[in-house]
């Protein structure tokens, strides 16, 4: 990466050794994983030159953005209503952190026993290390497990943090609530801004963020084609950086890597030999740079055909209705669209077992690997459900759980070869 | 002298503390080799595999990719333990349901269908608590040499509990309860009851049917063996050479791919 960003870590008060030592590291293990593959489609220039700009361009364009008097708003769930922040001008980043970065920080201040996902974003705090965090003129929270609602109040001693009451539950005293919490937040985000939501910029940005889905959609329904014409690891890749990049450019850029995809498919081309098994994942979400369960998959004999998580078709699957024209009518489409989602914060949650059954059938699938960070107790607990539905409907489920580290890479492979084996 | 028949093949089980080599031959295993994994699994295999020239060699063992990507013959492959595991078993035992294969540092238990394919199995995750290895280091704790340590335990008068499936914490609750009197058999009892418990709650997870076979290194000891069949009354079969079984599989595996060649 140039050192003129250099200058601009500086500023943001980032670690500068530590964050060149990260640099190193990521772009080693990106090199790795995504490099060495073969048959790439050229629509992936773009995602290696967004990954390998990460921390400079894109952190660059933030700053220039808020030097223009417009404000970055990070958050860490797909509950957080994008529409609105985008509505009054702000420009939404996912800080889902998929790195062990500061880990020795985080665990002076969070019990050693808490999910990765939540020792990296306060690891990436405490370390100095993550320049989207440092960008931000708010950071919004919420109250999805018990692990992030406690780490949010030991980050707001760094950070102000805003936080969101998610519901739990989808009963009618649950819709108000969040709706309520919609408004509150709608509130918060014009203040934060200085900017007015109206029907007009808000329809926008529901209009903008449904293209951003109907892209991610359309690579969906593609990357399921028999041949698979794309790894599982760049699908994965794209719906990564899709919570990092302007949405409108990366929405165009997907458009064009999805047209090049469809000739693919017209002529058959695949990227995995004939008879490579085709497995799906499902569970917890896989932020950058956490690539290893799909590496230890693709390495071993099989293909990721479609991820169920929230860095997945749980963020894309569902749209908001554009028909409404007032703002009371659009913050109801808003409400019903984040209703739909089927974390499994909630309970029960039968929503997401028939989704997940429904998605291996439609993707093709031979079994499904489900991947839970260890303790999440959510996504742990839930497993044993999800296994079940699958079961019901013939198709086999290994449980993974797992974290960041690599020590036990050598213990997944043996799991998911023998899965591979078991399936095929 | 080693028979050098076309048909035979080799299957390699590359452990974390033993190697096993089996030669098979149109008529079964002719020939069954065991060395130690040392801290040089690739000398050892180069060892072994020095009088196995032009036969079809199949790895298996957490050593199975260093293998195959070192001996980069013509006729190599590599299968997982868990597949090796199910066909050495229903080769030996056709009846078998169910496996369990408690190795050096892994736990696995396997659910066989009617034909013998792999339905579902379980797995020790990192951790090699209630393994071979634990068994190891409280084995040297207690000054027992590990071929003994199961007839050891079988000469306790009262089983003591240990509650602690980490191997760290049990040493320091196996210490404590040296340090007031009790008798080492009852404390290796007590090691061994702790193994055979977490052994059985996967057992139990992957769904116990009967028969059972156990089969691994840790299949010798039989103490394990006892508690085990106490633990879920039914008997469990012990194959001659348990710690075979993996080579074994990787041997009929790769005569599958010879027949499906030809």
């Amino acid at each position: 990466m140039p050192s003129s960003h250099e200058e601009m870590w500086e500023k943001l008060n980032l670690d500068i050794d530590a964050h060149a030592g990260l640099l190193e590291v990521l772009g080693k293990f990106y090199g790795d994983i995504y490099m060495s593959q073969q048959g790439r489609l050229r629509g992936m220039e773009y995602l290696d030159f967004v990954l390998s700009e990460v921390h400079g361009l894109r952190i660059k364009e933030l700053q220039d953005a808020k030097v223009s008097g417009r404000k970055v708003i990070g958050t860490f769930c797909v509950f957080v209503p994008e529409e609105i922040v985008l509505a009054a001008g702000g420009i939404q980043i996912g800080l889902c952190a998929g790195a062990e970065v500061g880990k020795g920080e985080a665990e002076k201040v969070l019990p050693r026993n808490t999910c990765a996902l939540i020792k990296s974003f306060v690891g990436f705090k405490l370390a100095r290390l993550c320049p989207f965090i440092e960008s931000c003129d708010l950071i919004v929270g919420e109250t999805t497990c018990d692990g992030k609602k406690k780490a949010y109040e030991i980050f707001s001693d760094y950070s102000p943090i805003y936080v969101m009451e998610i519901p739990q539950m989808k009963n009618f005293s649950d819709r108000e609530l969040w709706r309520s919490e919609i408004l509150r937040f709608k509130t918060q985000v014009e203040e934060t801004t200085g900017n007015k939501i109206t029907a007009d910029n808000l329809k926008e940005a529901i209009h903008l963020l449904n293209n951003r889905r109907r892209v991610l959609q359309r690579l969906n329904r593609l990357r399921a084609a028999v041949p698979v014409p794309i790894s599982g690891r760049d699908a994965l890749l794209i719906n990564q950086i899709s919570f990092y990049d302007d949405p409108e450019r990366f929405t165009a850029k997907i458009g064009e890597l999805c047209d090049e995809l469809e000739e693919r498919v017209k002529n058959g081309t695949g990227i995995a030999p004939e008879g490579t098994t085709r497995l799906m994942l499902s569970g917890c979400p896989m932020a950058v740079p956490n690539w290893k369960l799909p590496y230890i998959i693709e390495s071993s004999g099989a293909v990721v055909v479609g991820e169920e998580s929230c860095i997945g078709t749980r963020n894309t699957r569902d749209l908001v209705d554009e028909s409404a024209g007032t703002i009371e009518g659009m913050i109801d489409a808003i409400l019903d669209r984040y209703m739909k989602i089927d974390c499994a914060c909630f309970t029960p949650n039968t929503e997401r077992q028939e989704n997940i059954v429904g998605m291996a059938r439609d993707v093709g699938v031979k079994g499904v690997i489900h991947y839970a960070l260890s303790f999440c107790q959510p996504y742990t607990m839930e497993a044993y459900k999800v296994e079940k539905a699958l079961a019901k409907a013939g198709i086999p489920m290994l449980a993974i759980e797992t974290d960041y580290s690599m020590e036990d890479v050598e213990q997944l492979k043996t799991r998911v070869e023998a899965f591979v084996e078991m399936v095929r | 002298m080693i028979p050098q028949q076309n048909e035979s093949v080799v299957g390699i089980d590359i452990g974390s503390r033993s190697i096993e080599l089996v030669v098979l031959d149109s008529g079964g295993p002719v020939r069954q080799v065991k060395v130690p994994t040392t801290f040089d699994p690739l000398g050892q295999c180069r060892k072994l595999m020095e009088w196995t020239g032009g036969m079809r060699v199949v790895a298996t063992g957490y050593g199975r990719k260093l293998f195959a990507e070192s001996f980069r013959l013509e006729k190599v492959s590599a299968i997982t333990e868990i597949q090796a595991y199910a066909l050495g078993t229903r080769y030996l035992h056709p009846e078998a349901k169910i496996v369990l294969d408690i190795g050096g540092q892994d736990t696995k238990v396997i659910s066989l269908s009617d034909t013998g394919k792999v339905v579902k199995f379980e797995m020790n995750d990192r951790c090699a608590a209630g393994t071979g290895k634990f068994l190891e280091f409280m084995a040297t704790a207690l000054q027992v040499p590990l071929e003994e340590f199961g007839g050891f335990a079988l000469g306790s008068d009262r089983r003591v509990q240990i509650s602690s499936m980490c191997t760290v914490f049990a040493e320091s609750e196996a210490t404590s309860l040296m340090a007031r009197g009790e008798r080492p058999e009852n404390i290796a009892m007590g090691l061994h009851a702790a193994i055979v418990q977490r052994t059985a709650a996967m057992l139990r997870r992957v769904g116990i049917s009967t028969p059972l076979v156990f089969a691994g290194g840790v299949a010798h000891n039989l103490c394990v063996r006892q508690l085990l069949e106490e633990e879920l009354r039914q008997p469990v079969i012990v194959p001659e050479n348990p710690d075979m079984v993996g080579a074994l599989g990787a041997a009929l595996y790769g005569r599958n791919l010879d027949r499906s060649e030809t």
